[in-house]
């Protein structure tokens, strides 16, 4: 037999493949691709001129503010948390590495809100810190410290899972040839390990980015949902849903939603980058 | 020369060579401490606080009953819902090639890019009595919106990506000669797939389904705006807890929230498990 064997038998098969094909567009159409379309077909549902005046109303601008602020604050250190962990993890042998590995993706699949009972429990009023944090003066929770705690903790895994599969599958012989070589530990990382993630790490950040501008039930833990203060982007949109005025609440999810299209968008450019 | 060297010289041993270990691992243990470890035994302290008797009145309360039926069971629908058209979207992404291919591919990351609220929001519009897909359903007497349906929608949406990004390397990876044998051997397209395929992929296919219906079980920002939250009819244990909060009554909030996380760390187990066991297969099946 020289001919290549055919993994599916032609004409009945081919059929088949068009029919699941067919079934897999249709459902996507309707359950991912609609959702995500009918965000803009009802943000400019009263035309550009509402749109406009419903971004800059400062209410909004003030959650998208405050929303940046906190990306801001934690993307930077999620980096470098992510680059720490994935040093330690992927370049060193020591016991537990397993069990650090495992609290690391904790985060991951603890839900958001539990989270913010979590730190409520911790720096609330009625928590453990509570009593110091009053007698000092310290406003945690219901202010801005208590929002990007939060957001720390949800986005923590986000860098680390990108950074480390990859530090770990390039071992670690070039920064050892780089040690014989006489170079100090931070340019062996400058100059050998960072060029060799910069993808992964650039990719790992854009994740965390999206995760922490949208995160919603942690926030609207420890927020307090006030007006023109602690409201984020992501819990105005429910403000304006619960105040009646749906175009409203479309506007505001509609940056949310270019933020997440633009996250997908420097995903598909990095895909062949990141595994190099 | 350098072989002589390596051979003659103690082996290389990590550890020893690269220097940063004591400040890369400290500031490891310093962040997931601060941030994760401490919050999360708040949360546990409390619960000891509260006392298992008292721990026991608030979960096993009619309203948290009901709170944690409705979840489990929108989460089983989402979860079952999400297993086959995972599974068929990733057979369609890895298998066929078509048009628009790549596009379909991008989608499935949706979920995952979009913040809960917005999909939330924008589901909920779609299903209500004047949205696309609402003013078709509704005069049909299926409402979405407000029902267990519209929490399970909302659940689906927000997992499906978990199922469809744990099968897809599998297959991808899954040796042809394999299925080769089996058509030489006369075997037809169903019964190759249901004898060499799904075997394969079923441990990451099971990984997949376990890690989206623990994440179903916590989703919380997709689900408030299309549920309706009326006790006992559509409101999720998530939220229980929330409105728990909102009452000052911190020790309902925080039992309720000992539970879900009891789920959350079993299930992240058996993910592991799973895990493991499908890269177990992946290396015999390569």
């Amino acid at each position: 037999m020289t001919a290549p064997v055919v993994i599916h038998a032609p004409g009945q098969s081919r059929r088949g493949e068009r029919m699941l094909i067919a079934i897999a567009v249709v459902l996507t159409l309707f359950f991912v691709a609609a959702p995500l379309a009918y965000i803009f077909v009802r943000a400019f549902s009263e035309g550009w001129r509402v749109y406009a005046a419903n971004i800059l109303h400062p209410m909004t601008l003030h959650a998208i503010w405050l929303t940046t602020i906190t990306a801001i604050i934690v993307v930077p250190l999620n980096v470098a948390f992510g680059i720490a962990a994935a040093w330690a993890v992927a370049k060193h042998r020591f016991p537990g590495r397993g069990i650090l590995v495992t609290i690391i993706e904790i985060p991951f699949s603890i839900s958001p809100i539990i989270a913010g009972i979590c730190y409520l429990l911790l720096y609330g009023r009625q928590g453990l810190l509570g009593p110091w944090l009053q007698a000092n003066d310290l406003q945690v929770m219901f202010a801005l410290p208590g929002i990007v705690l939060v957001t720390m903790f949800v986005t923590a895994p986000f860098v680390a899972r990108e950074v480390l599969p990859l530090m770990q599958a390039q071992g670690s012989e070039q920064e050892q040839a780089a040690v014989t070589l006489g170079a100090n530990g931070w340019q062996i990382f400058t100059r050998v390990t960072l060029p060799n993630i910069r993808w992964a790490l650039l990719y790992g950040a854009v994740l965390c980015t999206a995760r922490a501008v949208g995160e919603f039930g942690g926030v609207s833990v420890v927020s307090g949902n006030v007006r023109g203060q602690t409201n984020t982007l992501p819990l105005h949109v429910e403000l304006l849903f619960n105040d009646l005025n749906a175009v409203g609440a479309f506007a505001a999810a509609s940056t949310l939603t270019l933020i997440a299209i633009l996250a997908l968008f420097v995903k598909a450019l990095l895909e062949g980058r990141r595994t190099r | 020369m350098s072989a002589a060297a390596t051979q003659t010289g103690a082996p290389i041993r990590a550890k020893r060579v690269l220097p940063g270990f004591t400040l890369s691992l400290g500031t490891t243990l310093l962040y997931l401490t601060l941030i994760v470890l401490i919050p999360v035994i708040a949360l546990i302290l409390k619960g000891a606080e509260i006392g298992p008797a008292r721990f026991w009145q608030i979960v096993s309360s009619p309203r948290a009953v009901a709170a944690f039926q409705i979840t489990l069971t929108a989460a089983v629908i989402a979860t079952v819902l999400n297993a086959v058209y995972g599974l068929l979207m990733a057979w369609v992404l890895v298998r066929y090639d078509f048009p628009g291919k790549r596009l379909l591919d991008a989608l499935m990351d949706v979920p995952f890019a979009l913040p809960t609220a917005v999909a939330g929001l924008s589901l909920t519009a779609l299903f209500s009595a004047n949205g696309w897909f609402g003013s078709v359903l509704h005069p049909a007497g299926f409402p979405v919106v407000y029902t267990i349906w519209g929490i399970a929608l909302a659940m689906a949406f927000t997992s499906v990506p978990f199922v469809v990004r744990t099968v897809q390397p599998v297959l991808e990876d899954m040796d042809p000669a394999l299925e080769q044998a089996a058509v030489t051997l006369g075997a037809r397209p169903w019964a190759i797939f249901a004898r060499v395929v799904f075997p394969a992929i079923l441990p990451a296919w099971l990984a997949g389904c376990t890690t989206a219906f623990a994440r179903s079980l916590g989703e919380f920002g997709a689900i408030v705006f299309i549920a309706g939250n009326l006790p006992f009819q559509t409101e999720i244990a998530a939220l229980l807890a929330f409105i728990r909060l909102e009452e000052f009554d911190y020790n309902g909030a925080a039992a309720i929230a000992l539970v879900l996380l009891g789920f959350a760390l079993a299930l992240l187990l058996v993910s592991n498990l799973l895990q493991t066991w499908a890269s177990r297969y992946r290396e015999a099946s390569r």
